[in-house]
């Protein structure tokens, strides 16, 4: 697939920013850009939009939650992101360069937990310092020091203190989706991608590791993007809320969350945020049709 | 006593009455010495014989793992070709079918003919015969891989060198292993039929010797050691196995809920 032959032309007007700036002036460029992008599989009469043509702007350290029916292209976003795909049309862009440029540190977590099942938890966290630049670079001398206690006290951050030396298969699904979280953040990304990280869970444990990121993300303020088919988990977690239509997908509502945080679990029962859900669950069952 | 425990008591008086049935059987049909000779005659025989075949058990250890070693290298190398580039796999691939579905045994005299008799063609035969299980299984192992476990490295931004060596290398492990106790058992078949045809070393040439004397109880000795030496092999290879790949087969232990 050469789906990328129009955006050299188009990026080239994007000052080449040294990556070494990661921390200043770019504060100003939005974390994530989508400029018209959309993403078609196959060519001819079989191929599938799964996206739209899509324009999505989010500022650095907000927290995004996209939702709509399912097959709409919000995984497709995500995947876009997390350069996994390219798009067939239009911009990606991650702090104002090309998602290849590695502009933006990447933390992903998938609704499967994806454990590496060789590797005791301790190690699967670890695993992004040993890819990730700077940290690879000192990996050899660090993993049994100094990442290792970072890695210990993340555990220790989402209850998971006593089970480092376990193998995945020694822990339960929620457990597991904790270590996920603790891997998409072990390397302090500037952008943590969250796809449907909590659906598998039951009910207690996924409310529960809704507490743990909201204290996660407002203890680091990475930028969000969570992906879900919840609506509470929308409303309680994120600070805004895109509501997406059936394939092939777009963005058909934008809006923001007014609640302080950190939020209280109760406020799930809160009339203004029923109302806010039930507001976007007419929207959805709306554009399903 | 625990169930393992009892199974192993029962698989061993299982050895233990085989070989009785063979003595007894032997003695009540008056069976001759010179067509199947006796338990206790063989493990005389090895006893007393055991100076003479030390070096050529040495002999076909040496072949057999040499061949073995050779055939890891090169069916690991190829396996990891295959299994990484499509391309290669579609290439590659009948053409092993080919070379695979050819019996062993007739890539011995070709062998001979280019090395002469000896240790060289034993090696060769063990080496050719192992190759490809190791192939089909690293490939196999590599080409399953599921698609997530690399996504969560190449999120990371990992190289396709980082991602095989962090996800497809330990995935394929547990192929790997279970293809290595299945190479060596075929390596040793193949060491001791190139000695069978074309060495002055080793236990096959010692059967072979030992069959045209007529001294049928060394025939039957060199039978026992081989097969002790099999088991051995296959026995190190299977601990070997569930030290490395321990994480493949633990599943069923009681997990923490």
């Amino acid at each position: 697939m050469n789906m990328t032959s129009d955006i050299p032309a188009q990026a080239m007007p994007v000052p080449a920013t040294p990556p070494a700036s990661r921390t200043n002036p770019v504060h100003a460029r939005p974390a994530i850009e989508l400029q018209d992008a959309s993403v078609v599989f196959g060519k001819g009469p079989q191929s599938v939009t799964a996206l739209s043509p899509t324009t999505l702007r989010m500022e650095r350290g907000d927290f995004l939650a996209l939702v709509g029916p399912s097959g709409c292209g919000k995984s497709t976003i995500l995947r876009l992101v997390s350069n996994l795909i390219q798009p067939s049309s239009g911009l990606v862009l991650l702090g104002g360069r090309e998602v290849a440029a590695k502009e933006l540190r990447i933390g992903m977590a998938f609704q499967n937990p994806t454990m590496l099942p060789w590797l005791t938890i301790e190690k699967n966290v670890m695993l992004p310092l040993k890819i990730v630049e700077p940290f690879k670079r000192t990996f050899r001398q660090d993993r049994k020091g100094a990442y290792r206690d970072r890695v210990h006290a993340l555990l220790a951050q989402v209850g998971l203190k006593d089970f480092a030396n376990h193998f995945p298969w020694q822990l339960s699904g929620g457990m597991l989706q904790r270590a996920n979280l603790c891997r998409a953040l072990i390397h302090d990304p500037d952008l943590l991608l969250l796809d449907e990280p909590f659906g598998a869970l039951d009910q207690f444990t996924r409310e529960e590791l809704w507490q743990i990121l909201q204290d996660l993300y407002l203890d680091r303020k990475p930028t969000v993007l969570l992906v879900t088919h919840d609506l509470r988990e929308a409303g309680f977690l994120a600070r805004r809320i895109c509501v997406m239509s059936a394939r092939p997908g777009r963005v058909i509502s934008d809006r923001a969350v007014d609640l302080p945080q950190p939020r209280d679990i109760g406020v799930i029962y809160d009339p203004a945020f029923v109302e806010m859900t039930q507001g976007l669950r007419e929207l959805i069952a709306q554009v399903r049709k | 006593m625990t169930d393992a425990t009892r199974i192993r008591l029962m698989s061993s008086s299982f050895i233990l009455g085989f070989f009785l049935l063979w003595e007894v059987l032997c003695i009540v049909l008056n069976v001759s010495d010179l067509i199947l000779p006796r338990p206790s005659e063989i493990a005389v025989t090895l006893w007393t014989r055991f100076p003479v075949l030390w070096p050529h058990i040495l002999q076909t250890l040496y072949a057999t793992l040499t061949g073995f070693t050779l055939g890891v290298i090169i069916g690991v190398s190829i396996g990891v070709l295959i299994g990484t580039s499509r391309v290669a796999y579609g290439v590659a691939y009948p053409l092993l079918v080919g070379f695979s579905s050819i019996p062993k045994v007739a890539v011995v005299p070709i062998f001979v003919l280019w090395f002469g008799s000896g240790t060289t063609p034993a090696i060769l035969t063990a080496m050719v015969i192992c190759v490809f299980p190791i192939v089909v299984n690293i490939a196999t192992g590599l080409a399953t891989t599921e698609p997530d476990l690399e996504d969560v490295l190449k999120t990371l931004g990992a190289s396709k060198k980082e991602i095989l060596w962090n996800v497809g290398l330990p995935r394929t492990m547990p192929y790997f292993f279970a293809s290595l106790k299945v190479a060596i058992t075929l390596s040793f078949v193949g060491a001791v039929l190139s000695e069978t045809v074309a060495s002055n070393k080793g236990i096959g040439n010692v059967m072979m010797t030992a069959s045209s004397n007529f001294q049928v109880s060394l025939v039957f000795a060199g039978l026992i050691v081989l097969a002790l030496m099999g088991v051995a092999l296959y026995a190190f290879f299977s601990f070997l196995e569930s030290r490395v790949t321990g994480w493949a087969t633990r599943g069923n232990d009681i997990a923490i809920t």
